[in-house]
Formats: C-alpha cells, structure tokens, sequence
C-alpha cells in the first residue's frame, strides 16, 4: 500500500523546507534540528492520546517503553523495534534494523552525515510521547550503518 | 445527565470545569476539588489491587447526601468528572461509562488539534457542546 510513502515523502520534504528556509547561523546551531524535534515533540503528545485511548493502565516505566516499542512503533511505522536494552538505571536503547524513513537514503555509508536530519523527528516523536505518559526524557539517535539506527532513552528523574 | 463536568490536568489544575448554572457554582469546584484525593487513592492502591489496576474509569468516588462524583483516568494522567445529582436514580452504570468515553474521545480530539496546546484551558466549541449534551438542561 502506498500509505507508508505519504509519510516519508512529506516527512523528506518537511527537512528540506525547514533547511532551505533557515537563516545563516542557523544550520550551524542546530536550530534546525531542534525545530524538527520540537515538530515531533508534539506530534508524539497527540498521538500518545489517541493511541492509548483504548489501552489498559500502564503499571510502570518498563510498561510504558515496551508500549512504544511495539504497539506505538507498529502504528507508526509498520514495524517493531528489533531490540530494546536497559541498564534498569533509565538509560533505554532502542534498536530498529530497518529504519522506515532511513531505507530510501542508502543502504550503508553513504550519506551518512545527512541522517540525523532524519532521525530528529522521531526523536521528537519518542520524546512527546513519553512526556504524555508522564516520563520525561532526553532521547537522542546514531546511526552507524543505514538503515540500522539506534534510540537512546535517558529518563530524567526529577 | 451530569451536574457537573470537570477536566483536570495531570498537574491537577482544571483544563474545564461546567456546571448548571442556576446552583452555586463554588460548590461544584470544591466537590471536583477534593474528589481528586479520592482519585489519587484509588490510582496508587490499585497498585495492590489487581483486579481493577489496569482499568481506566474509576466508577463511584464518593456520595454526598446530594450528589455522586464520578472518576476517569486516562494514560496521560488526564481525569475526568463527572457529578451527578442523587435523586436522579436512573443512571446506570454503563450510561456513566459511555459518557466518560465520549468524553475521552472528545478530549483526544482537543488534543490532536494543531491549535490548542497542551496545558492550555479547553476552548473548543466542538468540545463545549458535546458537554452541554450531557449536561443537565435547565432552561
């Protein structure tokens, strides 16, 4: 079905507006970056919202990040997450062999330094949705090999 | 039909509070108010108890010799009330528990909209006259 490439197409057009549209210093700030988080950031609330609408309550953290790797990563993208790891200290790893929005870029090396544009968003998205469940958190993406990524999950405990 | 409907946020400050307005309006913000000692008792003792822990509505908070308040709670922590008069011995339980879930949808439909950010007061007409559905009419 071509609902997947709706996303992606306007997802790829969404990082190159917000670049093409940025003032100087600002591509070496990061605020571009920010802004996509940002975007993600509250797309993730929203979605967090509907989704669990329907679910039962979440009994804790470990709960609430098994809940995004599987029933929130499938709406979203299809797909599970192939790998979750902890340190039970609230640092959570979150490892997709075939990222969606990655698969299109290239299939190893190249390009490399363009995709942490593309992973800013779903940082955001992650990190709207925890914060709607009630976990704050820092989470931040490296790729190594396209289209494999990872999400790190630092749970800030207040 | 409720008296009385409340949204509270997850830091327990009002998003949305309407009562009918010909009572005392005070009255119904303080009843909402301490209901939420109720709900917080009855989030953290499902802990202990596994029958009902993973179920979002609460059901019957408290009565007071003139009303029942009613509880909801959902997964972003967000609770609803609902305060119902006493005399009205009709409303069943399942009635109260499709109001929360119109409620629940309404509220994710505030949510969703690009406009309205979260920690904001409800301001949707589209919300405002679903609760007027469910509220008690006075003419």
């Amino acid at each position: 079905m071509a609902d997947e490439a709706l996303f992606q197409f306007l997802h790829n057009e969404v990082i190159q507006y917000i670049y093409k549209s940025a003032e100087h210093g600002e591509m070496e700030n990061g605020r571009c970056i920010s802004k996509l988080e940002n975007m993600g950031f509250r797309v993730g609330h929203g979605l967090i919202e509907r989704f669990t609408k329907d679910t039962v309550r979440f009994k804790d953290e470990l709960d609430v990040m098994k809940f995004i790797c599987k029933d929130f990563w499938t709406s979203v993208f299809k797909k599970q997450i192939d790998n979750l790891r902890t340190n039970h200290q609230g640092i959570y790893v979150l490892q997709d062999n075939k990222f969606r929005l990655l698969t299109q870029l290239s299939a190893g090396k190249q390009y490399l330094e363009h995709a942490p544009k593309y992973l800013a968003f779903t940082c955001g998205l992650v990190r709207g949705g925890l914060s709607n469940l009630g976990v704050k958190s820092i989470v931040t993406a490296e790729v190594s090999v396209m289209p494999a990524c990872k999400f790190q999950v630092m749970i800030q405990k207040i | 039909m409720a008296v009385c409907i409340a949204v509270i946020a997850k830091e327990n400050y009002p998003l949305y509070i309407r009562s009918v307005p010909t009572q005392n309006e005070l009255k119904f913000h303080y009843t909402v108010h301490t209901s939420l000692d109720v709900v917080e008792e009855k989030i953290s003792a499902a802990g202990k108890a596994l029958a009902d822990q993973r179920e979002l509505y609460l059901g019957l908070l408290y009565p007071t010799e003139d009303y029942k308040v009613y509880g909801y709670v959902t997964n972003s922590k967000v609770k609803f009330v609902i305060v119902v008069d006493s005399s009205n011995t009709s409303l069943r339980d399942n009635e109260i528990r499709s109001m929360f879930r119109k409620l629940h949808n309404s509220f994710t439909d505030v949510m969703c909209n690009p406009f309205y950010n979260p920690g904001d007061t409800i301001q949707s007409k589209a919300f405002d006259g679903m609760v007027s559905g469910m509220m008690v009419q006075v003419s």
